[in-house]
């Protein structure tokens, strides 16, 4: 029961976020706005209790929420394939970029300045 | 044959078809993702994605009867992405101490991200609209169509970018990581969850909790940065 009460919760924050969004037109996702205001929720422990209880589940299984949506641009694939392996080039290598320069200036930037334990 | 292909339209046009499809490969996916002692091109969900895909295009089933189904999965990501603050808080100390730092390299390496992109994709000459789409694909689907929208770009074909640029970094992300040395958790979840948004710290998840914490965090922070930088890029490209 503790599990679905925590169920209740993220759905009611990401409602909450959508409405909110909608209301005031601000370019977030509502789940994103909801993230923001559980997480202060947080520090109250009825309310950490619930969310651990569906987190631990929800996100174990994370890459399975992705498979419907991985489905539709897999099989839509062949629209874009006049723009063939260009595109998939600039994909690929963008990625790598960001992924390396991102990686690389944390790494640089936590390295200095900071505990060894932090 | 005539009684078989009537079974399979039933089958095929009830949402139970879809759901069952999405779980039942998945988890015989992640068994083969285990038995190869979770390699990097054992991914489930690229094989899941992958094996239903084909399943589709072959028996000719409309992709709308497949998510007529798929979708009582695909609905749960919005409390999945609110629940996603759990994580956080259970290193909210860490975090703030490293506040600054973080938002530092997500902005650096998001901008590297879609300046390689733009830069990349105006030298191959791909089309303009094709190139203001492929800007926002390192945010989450959902933001990344409006975003493209307001660069002129095309919201679905947004999507489809987002999607396989989270697929490119789960799938490759071990091995770019090994090749450059990096072995702590919270930066290579971090990095990863930069560039490949949810589909990037879903992968970060399955393998490390904090990687996944870093990779969610970083996902909530380039959909806040992008929210602002991008429609600024817009009014300059559009002048």
């Amino acid at each position: 029961m503790i599990a679905l009460q925590g169920l209740a919760l993220l759905l009611l924050l990401q409602t909450a976020g959508e409405l909110i969004v909608r209301a005031l037109g601000v370019g977030l996702p509502g789940p994103v706005l909801g993230l923001a205001m559980l997480l202060p929720a947080l520090g109250w422990a009825p309310v950490a209790r619930r969310v651990e209880a569906v987190a631990s589940v929800l996100l174990q299984h994370l890459s399975l929420l992705f498979v419907p949506v991985g489905v539709g641009v897999i099989v839509h694939l062949g629209a874009l394939a006049p723009l063939g392996w260009k595109l998939g080039l600039v994909i690929v290598v963008s990625t790598w970029v960001g992924m390396t320069v991102t990686a690389l200036a944390l790494r640089a930037l936590l390295g200095k300045s900071e505990p060894r334990d932090g | 044959m005539a009684d078989f292909v009537e079974l399979w339209v039933y089958l095929a046009s009830t949402p139970l078809f879809g759901l069952t499809a999405t779980i039942a490969t998945y988890v015989l996916a992640h068994a083969l993702y285990e038995r190869t002692g979770q390699a990097p091109w054992a991914n489930p969900v690229l094989w899941s994605v992958v094996a239903i895909g084909s399943a589709l295009v072959l028996t000719r089933t409309p992709y709308p009867s497949y998510f007529s189904g798929a979708q009582f999965i695909h609905v749960l990501l919005g409390p999945a992405v609110v629940a996603l603050a759990w994580p956080l808080w259970q290193r909210r100390a860490e975090l703030r101490g490293r506040c600054a730092r973080l938002l530092l390299a997500g902005l650096v390496g998001g901008a590297a991200a879609a300046a390689t992109a733009i830069g990349l994709g105006l030298v191959l000459g791909l089309p303009g609209e094709v190139v203001r789409s492929l800007v926002p694909k390192s945010v989450t689907a959902p933001v990344a169509m409006g975003l493209a929208d307001r660069l002129g770009g095309v919201p679905a074909m947004a999507a489809v970018f987002a999607v396989l640029t989270g697929m490119v970094g789960a799938l490759s992300a071990r091995a770019l990581f090994g090749l450059l040395r990096i072995d702590d958790w919270s930066v290579r979840g971090y990095a990863l969850g930069t560039t490949s948004h949810g589909i990037g710290a879903a992968r970060a998840m399955q393998v490390h909790p904090d990687a996944g914490a870093y990779a969610a965090l970083a996902m909530a922070l380039q959909v806040l940065m992008a929210s602002l930088w991008i429609p600024w890029l817009a009014r300059w490209w559009a002048g």
